[in-house]
């Protein structure tokens, strides 16, 4: 049986291409928002995504993706640093150093004890931001309109469609890479690693640092999706960037997704987004319940998310051929 | 001949609990060893000290006159010893050809290597020689959860072997197995094992297979060694007898059962 | 001196409030392996309804000692209610799920469940301040206090030693240990575990619902009430060992101790004390402070 020829790289380049494109070309602004901030988003997922194969769920990126809009925003605010060449690879850097420090703690743990540890470390930032007059407390601060190799526009509409074709640029390469990983050996330590860690220990592997390789990856992940956001958003607050219901709505994405693919977390990330715009705007006090239910309704009959929908239509289709 | 593995004056305890007392064992290359003994006799125990899961209370363990107590357990694979398990211990969710594949992924890549693809022509063509050796070519895409105990058993083995170590140690190989397939089993195993040349020391219970199979046994009774001889000696020596085969009335009669049925077919 | 009476207090007072919150959590998880984020829907169902009772209650002009008798009614009606929903309607399908899938779902359930109290009571705060004034306040080391919030202490001790008497004295006690203990041994003895669970799980909604419930004359009742609180009694049940009753008393108050401190002392800290002490301990005893540590066997 051989198996069959891989598609994802061509598939995320022409749908990237085309996303891209259609953006530029004819998709609205307030679409373009949406998709900016979906697709910021899906980068920290597809770093959990990695972590939730290796069976893994973490309550706590909201530390990482918090740590990537702060350090994006603080450059801006201290030494006005607005180059995004500089500001989005430090915000990246600045949150898989410190998933280097905590990695050798939080890698001796499983199942919830991971979650609750991931959760707690996050909190501990949140306090101190809230608590930082310097780091613009709950009110947060604004940061600085985005540069490119010194090229800067007054045009928001310029900016924002600058911003989204580099989204997508970052999106398919971190995509591709995340991929070739997966598929790699260190990548198959996964799934290996979620069915039985004892096994990988005595083929010659540290399951310790397998974890903790992943760990670091999903927080550069995470920094580099909020150092987009905050771009995006131009306001950096703990609200938004680190309390636990931001990591709360990575962990819902991330299911909503699914484990299958690496471009899961950009389509979950949209859905999402898109389901509580709307929701928000039509059913202001009913939007947590929508949320609520519809990650009660992949738990219960989409386990794999939105992306085994896709595959078994795709299948579908196959069959009628 | 010099020692491949050697226990020196091993100990373990668990609280109040002695696992291992005195033990001294010291293995040349090529032997087949036995290791037989009750329940809680200390036979796993031993196992799981030689291959890092236990550290020895006091005492040392050498490889090839190398120490190596207390080493975690990937870097005793590393070194060229290998375990398998009572239960066997196998990626559940995946097929058997990517149960190999893994195992040899990992084996074949230290470091950076490990950032190469897993699905590599070289690697698939030893997991197929592989699944031949073991004769488990029809389950190759078959889901571990799914596969018959025998062929689970196989595929654990299998992979412990993928990295081509010097000392295997097994871990109740036929416990679990039915009586009828027991010797279809251990012929496969100890047919590839001859093959490359490792040595051998093996925990079972039931003593026609120790009988058959191995070139020397060692008894273990509460943790001490009580015997340590070639087969023919000790399976009848008295000790043995009293606290090894005379205190396993199950694995004794199914032994009784299984011979009879056993030789009526011969 | 005085400063450290204030924080003594303070911290008894805040940990009798942790332990209320966090006890029920911990019974549960403990007999059902179940982390349950609605916990923290219960806590704030119980603090709507007995918000709105007292109210009534007070309205009515049936006299303001009355209104404790609404706190019990609110925190048993609530919790044998919405405990019974919850337990048939989602938990049950669940326990053969891993544990962090039921956390997701219970997250879910607490999403849906805080939109549903919206719809029931409005978006307009609640006050109930009918209980706190009947029982006026006293002077201990020269600071006024409130005696209602006192009583939170005695409200503690009594669950407390209702649970132990519970637990240790009585046919239930000992069959929730048993299952506690070997789940699925207890299945094999022939102790009914559906039942087991579901009283379980009423018991703990009830707990979490009386911590709302008492603690809604001390605050205002409003939106988002139920969120803050789920985080720390995770941060207590965790510190102590998860499914420790005993645990759950040293956690709240480490974790009430620890924050009265910060709040007089260094303010700069109060809010992350509670998760650094979390951290802290996990980082040292992952099982936390009370639950055995498990050990891995092949």
């Amino acid at each position: 049986m051989e198996p069959s020829r891989d598609w994802t790289i061509p598939g995320l380049t022409i749908g990237f291409a085309i996303v891209a494109v259609s953006g530029a070309v004819f998709l609205p602004d307030w679409l373009l928002n949406q998709m900016v901030i979906s697709f910021s988003r899906a980068l920290a997922v597809v770093g959990l995504m990695v972590l939730w194969r290796t069976g893994l769920v973490s309550f706590g990126h909201a530390l990482y993706f918090g740590l990537g809009a702060y350090t994006v925003a603080l450059l801006g605010k201290e030494f006005g640093v607005s180059d995004v060449l500089i500001t989005l690879p430090a915000a990246a850097l600045a949150s898989a150093a410190v998933g280097v420090g905590l990695g050798f703690i939080i890698r001796k743990y499983r199942e919830i004890f991971f979650a609750m540890l991931s959760l707690a470390f996050s909190m501990v930032l949140y306090g101190i931001v809230v608590k930082t007059e310097a780091l613009g407390s709950t009110d947060g601060f604004s940061v600085l309109s985005p540069t490119l190799l010194g090229m800067s526009s007054d045009d928001a509409g310029v900016t924002l469609v600058s911003l989204f074709l580099g989204l997508c640029l970052v999106g398919w390469a971190v995509a591709v890479l995340v991929h070739r990983y997966l598929k790699s050996v260190l990548g198959s330590l996964t799934t290996a690693i979620r069915d039985n860690e004892i096994r990988v220990e005595y083929l010659g592997y540290s399951v310790a640092e397998a974890i903790h390789g992943k760990y670091v990856m999903s927080a550069a992940l995470a920094g580099l999706g909020g150092g987009f956001l905050a771009i995006s958003l131009g306001q950096v607050d703990p609200d938004s960037m680190i309390n636990w219901t931001v990591s709360g709505e990575l962990v819902f994405v991330t299911i909503l997704s699914g484990p299958g693919s690496v471009a899961a977390p950009f389509i979950g990330s949209l859905i999402f987004e898109l389901i509580r715009t709307y929701a928000f705007e039509w059913l202001p006090y009913a939007w947590q319940l929508i949320v609520g239910a519809t990650l009660l309704i992949i738990i219960f009959f989409l386990p794999d998310g939105v992306w085994s929908l896709i595959t078994r239509l795709a299948a579908g289709r196959g069959d009628k051929r | 001949m010099t020692a491949i593995l050697e226990a020196r004056e091993i100990n373990k305890t668990f609280g109040a609990v002695t696992a291992a007392k005195d033990i001294n064992i010291s293995v040349v290359e090529h032997e087949i060893v036995g290791i037989i003994g009750a329940n809680g006799a200390g036979k796993t125990t031993f196992v799981n000290m030689v291959t890092g899961w236990l550290r020895p209370s006091t005492g040392q363990i050498l490889f090839e006159g190398r120490d190596i107590t207390g080493m975690a357990p990937r870097r005793i694979t590393r070194l060229g010893i290998c375990r398998s398990f009572q239960v066997a211990q196998v990626f559940m969710t995946m097929t058997v050809f990517d149960n190999l594949m893994i195992a040899l992924g990992i084996a074949e890549s230290r470091g950076l290597l490990a950032l190469l693809p897993l699905r590599r022509g070289d690697l698939e063509a030893r997991a197929d020689a592989i699944l031949q050796r073991y004769q488990i070519v029809e389950y190759r895409d078959q889901v571990s959860s799914t596969l018959p105990q025998g062929v689970r058993k196989l595929l654990d083995i299998a992979m412990a072997m993928v990295a081509r170590p010097r000392i295997l140690l097994l871990d109740e190989p036929t416990s679990g197995i039915s009586v009828e397939e027991k010797f279809g089993l251990m012929d496969i195993v100890m047919g590839a094992l001859k093959d490359e040349g490792v040595t051998v020391l093996f925990v079972e219970h039931d003593m026609e297979i120790v009988e058959r199979y191995v070139s020397r046994v060692i008894a273990f009774y509460q943790g001490e060694i009580i015997c340590d001889a070639a087969p023919a000696e000790a399976l009848v020596d008295p000790k043995v007898k009293e606290f090894v085969i005379g205190g396993e009335p199950q694995g004794w009669s199914t032994h009784d059962t299984a011979g009879a049925g056993e030789r009526a077919d011969a | 001196m005085e400063t450290a009476i204030t924080i003594l207090i303070d911290g008894l007072v805040f940990s009798s409030y942790l332990f209320l919150v966090s006890v029920g959590l911990t019974i549960i998880f403990g007999v059902m392996k179940i982390l349950n984020v609605a916990h923290g829907s219960l806590y704030a169902w119980g603090a709507y309804t007995s918000a709105y009772l007292i109210g009534l209650w007070s309205d009515a002009g049936l006299g303001d000692g009355g209104t404790f008798l609404m706190i019990a009614v609110a925190a048993i009606v609530v919790g044998v209610i919405l405990g019974l929903i919850l337990e048939r309607g989602l938990i049950q399908f669940m326990y053969a799920r891993d544990e962090v899938i039921t956390v997701l779902a219970t997250f879910a359930t607490f999403l849906i469940l805080e939109d549903v109290i919206l719809l029931v009571f409005g978006v307009n705060p609640y006050f109930a301040y009918q209980p706190m004034a009947y029982l006026d306040s006293v002077e201990i080391g020269g600071i006024q206090r409130d005696v209602y919030s006192l009583t939170l202490i005695a409200v503690a001790v009594v669950v407390g030693v209702s649970l132990w008497l519970g637990l240790t004295k009585t046919k239930w006690g000992k069959l929730l240990t048993a299952v506690i203990y070997d789940r699925e041994l207890s299945i094999a003895m022939g102790i009914n575990v559906t039942r087991v669970f579901i009283v379980t799980f009423v018991l703990g909604a009830v707990l979490g619902a009386l911590g709302g419930a008492y603690v809604a004359p001390t605050v205002s009742v409003a939106p988002g009430f139920g969120v803050e609180v789920i985080v720390l009694s995770f941060a207590v049940v965790v510190i102590g060992g998860m499914g420790s009753i005993p645990g759950a008393i040293i956690g709240a108050l480490t974790v009430g101790i620890a924050r009265a401190i910060a709040v007089h002392q260094l303010p700069e800290v109060e809010l992350f004390v509670v998760y650094g002490v979390m951290a802290l301990v996990l980082v040292f005893r992952p099982e936390g402070l009370f639950a055995p540590a498990k050990a891995r066997k092949i």
